[in-house]
Order: C-alpha cells, then sequence, then structure tokens
C-alpha cells in the first residue's frame, strides 16, 4: 500500500513537471482531491515550475460568460459613454494557467467556451455588440472534488486535459518526493522541448498502447507523445527514449483505458506477446500491485529485457491503471466511466433568478428579478438627446451622469425553469419477476422509452435484485444507452424492494436539486423478500417496503406502479398506496395506456413544483 | 495557423460532405457527428483556408453578390441614391466562416442596436450580428446539440428563409442571411431537434480510426505540424491547391451536370423505400449527387453518385426509432443495396 502511495505521489509530481513544460500542448491537468493541503502542495508545485511571470487565474463556478469570454464593461462603458470591451479572464490568462474550482460541477457550456479557447488558443468572443479576438494560450487545472464515480469533469474538457491525477494522502514515504525540478530546469527544458526527436517506433508503440487499451480518441496518444517529448526535455535529453515512453503511457494512457488488452483480440497485432502475460496478472486488483506499479514508473527499463517497445510501453501503462478502475475493467465492464454528458448545474434557485437566462424583457428589477443592464442602456440610449433637450426646456438640473436611464428604460432577465423531466425507471430483477415476466418488463420499459425520447426527457434506470439495487444509468437522454443497460440485465435472486425504492428515492432528489422534474416508474410484483439491511424474510421485507415508500411519499412525487406479475396483487396495490403512485396492472396495459399513463404522471409532477 | 484540410487522415465520408456542400450551398449544411477527437473542428477550420474567394459590393455589410440583379436593403438604397442600377464596385473577398460560440448572446447573433453610434450620436442604427456576417458562406456551430433553445429557434428560421429579419429595439431591419449550417457534436450529450435535424442537408457520422497505421499517421501529422506549422502547411501546400481546383471545377461544372428522369425515380424509390417524410430527402439527395458529379468531374447523375452521397442525404431523415442500434446509416445501406443491388 505504502509503495502505491509514493509511486502515486511521485507520478504527480512528474506529471506537474511535464505539464509544466507544455501547458498549452498538454491541454491541463485534471486533478482529482479533495481542498486540502495535498492540493496545495500539488499546486504550489505547479506555480513554483511556471514562469514567475505566468498569469495564473481561479475560474469560480458561477462565472458567467462576460467575465470568462469577454464582454461589455459596464462600468467603463458608463463613465466613457461610449462601448467598452473588457477582457475575459482566458484572455487575461494567456501564457499560464487557469484554474477550475470544483470543476465537476461545471456547466456544460462553461466547460465547451473553455474547451474552445484550448482548441484554438484564441478566445473569439461575440458578445453584446461587441466581437473580439484575443490570444488565450492556457494550460487549464480542473481541481475535480467529485467522489462518487458519475460526479466528473463534462467529458468534453476532461477529454482535452492530457493528464488525469487522483491525490491520494500519501504516506511516510511523501517527505522524499520534494520537489523534483526547479524553474530553472523547466526553463530550459522548454528550450530544448521543440527540438526534441521523436522516433517512429516510439510513436508506434504508444499508438498500439492506446488501442490496447481501448482508447478511442486519438487525442490520447497524442498528448502520450507530446509528454514523452517534455519528459526527454526535462531530462536534459535531445531524443525520447523508451523510459520519456513508458512514463508518458502510465500519465496519459492508464487513466483512459477502457479495457484490458486481452479482451482486444482483433485490433491489436502491435502487442501479441504481452496479452497472455499480461492478463491473467492484472485481474487480482489490490495488494500485489504496490509492488508491481514502483518499478514500471521509476525503473522499468532497467528491469525489463529489451522487448518490443510496444510491450513495455503497454506494460508501464498496465501497471499504472488505478486499482479501482483496472478491477471494473477486469469485471468486464467496457466503459467504466459512465460519466454524464455534462456537469452539474448549481443547486436549484427559486423564483425568477431560476433556470438559465433564455432573453430579455422590459419590466422593473423586483421581486427577485434581475437588472439587464446592457439592454436597458439599448433601450435609453436612443433618447438620450431627447431627454437632455427636454430636460433643458425643463428647466431641470443637468444630471450629473452621461446617460439619463428612466424607469420605462429598465429590462430584466428571462429565466428559463428547466421543465424537462427525468424518468426513473426502477425494475425488479429479482427471481420472483421471473424470466418472461422481466422480458416482458423490458419490453415494457423500451415501449416507455420510446415515448420520453418523444418528449425529450431523460430517462434514469435502477434495477435491484439479490441484496441490492444498483444505479444502472445515471439521468441521461442517450436512449441507446438505456436500451444497452437494460438489455445487458441479468434476472434472478431475492427481492430487495425497500433497497430500489431507496435508491429511487435518493435518486429523485437529486434530480429535483439539479432543476429537473423526477418521475418515478417503478415495475414490481410488490413481493418483498430481502429486508432493507439485507436479511431475507417476506414479512420483514413487505414492512421496510412499505416504509421506504411512505418516506418517499413525503416528497409528493409523481410515481407510476407497473404490476408485473401475471395475475395483479394486493401487495403490489398495497405498495402504490403507501407510495401515493398510479397504479396499473401491465397484463391489462396495451402499449398506448403505459405511455398515457407515464405522461398523466409526469403532467401531475409538474403542477405541485410550480405551485411551490 | 490552420492545420491543412488535406492533411488529415482518413474521414472520408466527412471530407466528402463538406466539399458538395461547398460546391452547392443549397444543400443546406453538414452536420458531422461522432467520437470526440476525430477532427470535426479540425476540418471545418480547415475549410476556411481551402475556399477560393469570391467577388463582393465593396462597403456591403452582408457581402452581396454584385451578378445578383438585387441586393441588399442597403445596396439597393444605393443604387437608387447612385447614378444607374449596377454602378456598384466590387472587390474579392474571402469566404467568411464565421463560428458560433455557444456562449454567443441573442443580439450578437441576429444583430442589435449599434450602442456606440446610438450613445454617442443618438442615432438608431443596425449593427450585424453574426448572421449577417456569415452570408454567402458558412456557420460552424461547435457542439450544435448543447445550443441554446432559442438560439436554436432562430437559426431554423434564418436557415430556412435565407433571410434574417430583426424586429427589435425599434429597429426594423432585414438582410440576406444565406449560408451553409455546418455543426458538430457528440450525440451521447444531446440529441439535436428534429425540425433543425432537418435544415441539415448532409449529416455523417465519423468514428476514431481503429487501425494502428492511421492511428501513428494522425499522430505523426499533428506532431509535424506543431513542431514546424510552415513548413507541414507548406508541404500540404500543393495538395490543398488541388482540392480548391476541383472545387473551382465542380462549381463551374454543376450547371451542365445532367439528371435524367430514370436517376430521379431512383432517388424517389430510395426515399418510399425508407419512408422519409417530405420531399426534402429527394431533393437533397438529387442536388447532392449532382454536386458529387461535378466533384467527380462527371457529365451525368447515376447510380454510384447516388449509392454515395445516400447515406449522407438521408441518414437523418428517417423515422428515428430510438432504441434501433443498428443505426440509421446502416438501414439506408440496407435499402440502397436492395435498391440497386449489390
Amino acid at each position: 500500500m505504502s509503495g502505491t502511495a509514493v509511486t502515486n505521489a511521485m507520478s504527480n509530481t512528474l506529471a506537474a513537471g511535464l505539464f509544466a513544460v507544455d501547458p498549452v500542448g498538454l491541454g491541463g491537468v485534471v486533478l482529482r482531491s479533495g481542498a486540502g493541503p495535498l492540493r496545495e502542495l500539488w499546486l504550489a508545485r505547479l506555480a513554483a515550475l511556471l514562469p514567475a511571470d505566468a498569469p495564473r487565474r481561479r475560474v469560480p463556478l458561477h462565472i458567467n460568460d462576460d467575465r470568462l469570454l469577454g464582454g461589455l464593461d459596464l462600468a467603463a462603458t458608463l463613465q466613457a459613454g461610449r462601448p467598452v470591451a473588457q477582457r475575459g479572464l482566458l484572455a487575461e490568462a494567456d501564457g499560464g494557467i487557469v484554474l477550475l474550482a470544483m470543476a465537476e460541477r461545471l456547466g456544460a457550456a462553461t466547460a465547451a467556451s473553455i474547451a474552445a479557447a484550448i482548441d484554438t488558443q484564441e478566445l473569439v468572443a461575440e458578445r453584446h455588440g461587441i466581437g473580439s479576438r484575443c490570444a488565450s494560450r492556457i494550460g487549464v487545472v480542473a481541481l475535480d472534488e467529485g467522489i462518487a464515480d458519475d460526479e466528473q469533469l463534462p467529458a468534453r474538457l476532461r477529454e482535452r486535459l492530457a493528464f488525469h491525477l487522483t491525490l491520494a494522502p500519501a504516506s511516510a514515504g511523501d517527505a522524499d518526493d520534494a520537489a523534483l525540478f526547479t524553474r530553472d530546469d523547466v526553463a530550459a527544458a522548454r528550450a530544448r522541448y521543440a527540438a526534441v526527436r521523436l522516433s517512429d517506433a516510439i510513436v508506434e508503440g504508444l499508438c498500439a498502447a492506446s488501442l490496447a487499451l481501448g482508447i478511442d480518441s486519438v487525442r490520447a496518444p497524442i498528448f502520450a507523445c507530446r509528454a514523452a517529448r517534455a519528459a526527454a526535455a526535462l531530462d536534459g535529453r535531445d531524443e525520447v527514449n523508451t523510459q520519456d515512453a513508458t512514463l508518458a503511457a502510465a500519465l496519459v494512457l492508464a487513466p483512459r483505458a477502457t479495457q484490458l488488452p486481452a479482451a482486444s483480440a482483433p485490433a491489436d497485432a502491435a502487442a501479441p506477446e504481452a496479452e497472455p502475460e499480461a492478463s491473467p496478472e492484472q485481474p487480482p486488483p489490490s495488494d500485489e500491485q504496490g509492488p508491481r506499479e514502483e518499478p514500471s514508473l521509476a525503473a522499468e527499463p532497467d528491469d525489463t529485457p529489451a522487448g518490443p517497445i510496444d510491450d513495455v510501453v503497454l506494460e508501464a501503462a498496465l501497471a499504472a491503471i488505478p486499482p479501482g478502475l483496472l478491477a471494473m475493467l477486469a469485471l468486464g465492464h467496457t466503459k467504466p466511466t459512465r460519466s454524464p454528458s455534462a456537469g452539474r448545474a448549481g443547486a436549484a434557485k427559486l423564483g425568477s433568478s431560476r433556470g438559465r437566462p433564455t432573453g430579455v424583457r422590459r419590466g422593473e428589477p423586483q421581486g427577485g428579478a434581475r437588472l439587464n443592464l446592457i439592454e436597458t442602456l439599448r433601450a435609453a440610449a436612443p433618447w438620450q438627446a431627447l431627454r437632455r433637450r427636454e430636460a433643458a426646456t425643463a428647466g431641470r438640473p443637468r444630471a450629473a451622469a452621461r446617460i439619463e436611464v428612466r424607469r420605462e428604460d429598465f429590462h430584466v432577465w428571462r429565466f428559463k425553469q428547466r421543465s424537462e423531466t427525468t424518468t426513473v425507471f426502477v425494475v425488479d430483477a429479482s427471481g420472483s419477476a421471473a424470466l418472461h415476466r422481466l422480458a416482458e418488463t423490458k419490453g415494457a420499459v423500451e415501449l416507455l422509452l420510446a415515448d420520453c425520447y418523444v418528449r425529450r426527457d431523460s430517462v434514469a434506470v435502477i434495477a435491484f435484485r439479490g441484496a441490492g439495487a444498483e444505479l444502472l444509468l445515471p439521468p441521461t437522454r442517450s436512449l441507446v444507452r438505456a436500451k444497452r443497460s437494460l438489455a445487458g440485465l441479468p434476472g434472478g435472486g431475492g427481492t430487495p424492494l425497500a433497497a430500489g425504492i431507496a435508491s429511487a428515492h435518493a435518486l429523485a432528489d437529486a434530480v429535483r436539486r439539479r432543476g429537473a422534474t423526477p418521475v418515478v416508474v417503478l415495475l414490481t410484483d410488490g413481493r418483498a423478500n430481502i429486508a432493507r439491511d439485507g436479511t431475507p424474510g417476506r414479512a420483514r421485507a413487505g414492512e421496510d417496503a412499505l416504509a421506504a415508500a411512505r418516506l418517499m411519499r413525503i416528497e409528493a412525487y409523481a410515481a407510476l406502479l407497473l404490476d408485473t406479475s401475471p395475475q395483479p396483487q394486493d401487495s403490489a396495490r398495497e405498495l402504490a398506496v403507501a407510495l401515493g403512485a398510479r397504479y396499473l396492472p401491465l397484463p391489462h396495459a396495451g402499449a398506448s395506456l403505459l405511455s398515457q399513463a407515464v405522461r398523466a404522471a409526469g403532467v401531475g409532477a409538474a403542477a405541485p413544483l410550480a405551485a411551490r | 495557423m490552420v492545420f491543412p484540410f488535406s492533411a488529415i487522415v482518413g474521414q472520408d465520408d466527412m471530407k466528402l460532405a463538406i466539399l458538395i456542400a461547398a460546391i452547392d450551398p443549397r444543400i443546406g449544411g453538414v452536420l458531422v457527428f461522432g467520437d470526440r477527437g476525430t477532427g470535426k473542428s479540425t476540418a471545418v477550420r480547415a475549410l476556411a483556408a481551402l475556399l477560393p474567394s469570391m467577388r463582393a459590393v465593396v462597403g456591403c455589410r452582408y457581402r452581396c453578390d454584385p451578378s445578383l440583379p438585387v441586393g441588399c436593403e442597403e445596396c439597393e438604397a444605393r443604387k437608387r441614391a447612385g447614378k444607374a442600377a449596377g454602378a456598384l464596385k466590387s472587390h474579392t473577398v474571402p469566404v467568411p466562416v464565421v463560428d458560433l460560440p455557444l456562449g454567443a448572446t441573442e443580439d450578437r447573433v441576429v444583430g442589435a442596436l449599434d450602442l456606440e453610434r446610438a450613445l454617442a450620436q443618438g442615432v438608431k442604427a443596425f449593427e450585424p450580428g453574426l448572421l449577417a456576417r456569415a452570408n454567402r458562406g458558412f456557420l460552424y456551430i461547435d457542439e450544435v446539440n448543447l445550443l441554446e433553445d432559442h438560439l436554436v429557434d432562430l437559426l431554423i428560421d434564418v436557415a430556412a428563409s435565407g433571410e434574417n429579419v430583426v424586429e427589435r429595439e425599434g429597429l426594423s431591419v432585414r438582410h440576406p442571411a444565406r449560408f451553409v449550417l455546418v455543426g458538430s457534436g457528440n450525440p451521447e450529450e444531446g440529441e439535436l431537434r428534429p425540425q433543425l435535424l432537418d435544415r441539415f442537408g448532409l449529416s455523417v457520422e465519423v468514428r476514431t480510426p481503429q487501425d494502428l497505421a492511421s492511428r501513428v499517421e494522425v499522430v505523426k501529422r499533428r506532431d509535424a505540424f506543431e513542431r514546424d506549422g510552415e513548413a507541414f502547411t507548406q508541404r500540404w501546400a500543393k495538395e490543398e491547391a488541388r482540392v480548391r481546383r476541383q472545387i473551382v471545377a465542380g462549381r463551374a461544372r454543376i450547371g451542365e451536370v445532367q439528371v435524367s428522369d430514370a436517376a430521379l425515380e431512383r432517388a424517389t424509390q430510395l426515399c418510399m423505400a425508407l419512408g422519409t417524410d417530405g420531399l426534402r430527402g429527394e431533393l437533397t439527395l438529387i442536388r447532392a449527387a449532382r454536386a458529387f458529379a461535378a466533384l467527380q468531374g462527371d457529365e451525368e447523375v447515376g447510380d454510384a453518385h447516388l449509392k454515395r452521397v445516400a447515406a449522407p442525404a438521408l441518414r437523418h431523415r428517417l423515422r428515428r426509432n430510438p432504441l434501433d442500434d443498428a443505426g440509421s446509416g446502416v438501414r439506408v445501406d440496407r435499402a440502397v443495396a436492395e435498391l440497386f443491388g449489390p
């Protein structure tokens, strides 16, 4: 364990060094860690490597586009009486780095703006009547404080950052990983960087490794090549060697892996030898990992017999795959990071400040409405000459302000509340919902999914069987994924109904916090036999399920219970009552009735929310 | 420095669709959907450098085409004020490729009251927005599926009518806004509204190269470009010039490409077999096939042309079965195989 930690800390420090050599080319770093001394230390170390005058800007979560991309500087505009542009934060950070605070909650639009800046290295802002174009060569450090798997940086941005680091609490060995490089080292490396040669064999090795690990994006090997070159430059060499390549593979490719090489039979003719040896060793992820990992990062080339470079590189990447990810890969989860596409919007706000700004209307800034200064100015602008003349003839003293804004000029933002509905399917996949019933259930869900597609709802799927409930699919609009997750759902085992309801409850809470309206569709026969604490027993299980249902009812979520048993069951009907849900026996429900029922549930859901 | 269009490895569907749209802008835009890191943005940004320049009226904010009998309101007013019709001078300008950033505000897109002149001179003047700048060129929207709904509505309307009508802040302006809409995005992050989907003439799906050789090539080229952009661009200049000539020749030839009744019938049969809504499918299919024939230097639209463009022209017009894993491209290919034979 301690071995892992040291290696981890060291590779993180190494990554900081490589990133400092080429912040623009490498895009940036996803730093997954809670706030704390560890993160501060890493950031301080990075700052010590970057040029002393490199700007460093922190982007708070609530930044608006005016500030991020540049727009009209209102204070200056009012003072000058003509539009004055303000530079965006991304332009100010040109030549330096941008820190994204709480990056796991970053909104999709902000992430897209930053991603565009990384791509084009310039900022093209088209806002508020001012079009500007300024250089924005930035490196991004995304401070990701996510804990759960699905709390992640929006994929678009994540993909454009070369390093994905996890800062784990280091053990005693921490002391000796003190700064590996100095600012002068980095400056020297920057000077050498562009001239460092990269042999075809290394490029091929890194590409082959990326394919073998199931990494789709071509950005990964490109980043790996740059990282390898930066490593060589830091080491004072003019040629990338195997050691640089292994380091790059471990730092860039390993965290992106979506499969273990053995599974990718056809594609990789590149690493035929490594496969049979590597795969049987890999699946046991836990403790044996430590000793294996250490040499790979520190002294791999010496230990390894001079095999083909592809193998060495792949080997290094494999060894550096984080244990958690490795375990998932070994289980055959091909896409371990089921990250939702967009980051999370902030907590729900009420009143007219809720939702996304969708436009502007005439009105006064009261009752929580926010004044839109630009539109207000625009409305006032044409009348200035007239008003001045009017004021003069009326004998009123001339206003000190350059611009005379009157009440009728006021414009306020209009926000659109996200009226989106998220339908949470809770599917009973236990043995009591015997196999053919499960198939029918799946069929019903598919019908409903198609219906959700028409209404452009998001869907989420929870399945419960055996000992507990599992979130198969976090809320998404991709119905293909929903179907896929459902198709692979095995049946059998006990019926932990209470656990299913509880996790639906938790998910519905989360959905509402995000500003969407949850609709829970529970498909079960209502016959629970696993209690909340995982012990079997029909009576307790039933009570627990009813208790969980009553608890959820307090929230008044729209709910629908589809009884999947061949004969309508009292237990299911009781559960529906406890849940405050509409009850519908599946055998009698045709496709159209089903979709009507869900729609009706959704309509019902919107009403109480609006009344709040 | 822009990565050269012809240096993009593979992605032939995408490149072809973009070239077809460049030859016949009336096709109505290209939608590029696919994985991350496939060169979507690169291809569109490379287009600007590739397109041959065009003639435009000097001083016209909408770059009116001098060969058209009727220009924009401003040009017409100038013509009336001037001596005779057609007295306006013209000059050569590059074809605009305008980026519509995700965060763009509505007023910047459609145009708005010119604040500076309003504040300084008290004059009510119109300041054209992005739609005006994109007139006769390309409007590129990265992550089009994430675009705010009110902007999408706006684009749908303008893309259909070819004209931007501004009625706000006491302004009443209309100006031409004919552009080729190029959208890119990742379908996993959200679907596109059917109305907007329909506005795109062609739709292509891109995948990352899965074979080692082309991956290595991508990485190498990118690396070479990164290290010495000048030299890299120089090396590809010849190839770029060839593609540019191909576009110019295609544009000149497209008027003469024949579409026989048999080809029309084929196209209609294909659309009927697939059950596409409306007539836009047939029209786009024929136009795309004609542009493709012109690009190839052929004189008549034949089965080969229809087959090549069928998937991009029709893929996004099928009545969607959202749960069909096969994907609509496969369905089109199947119908093509049935109709045209192997």
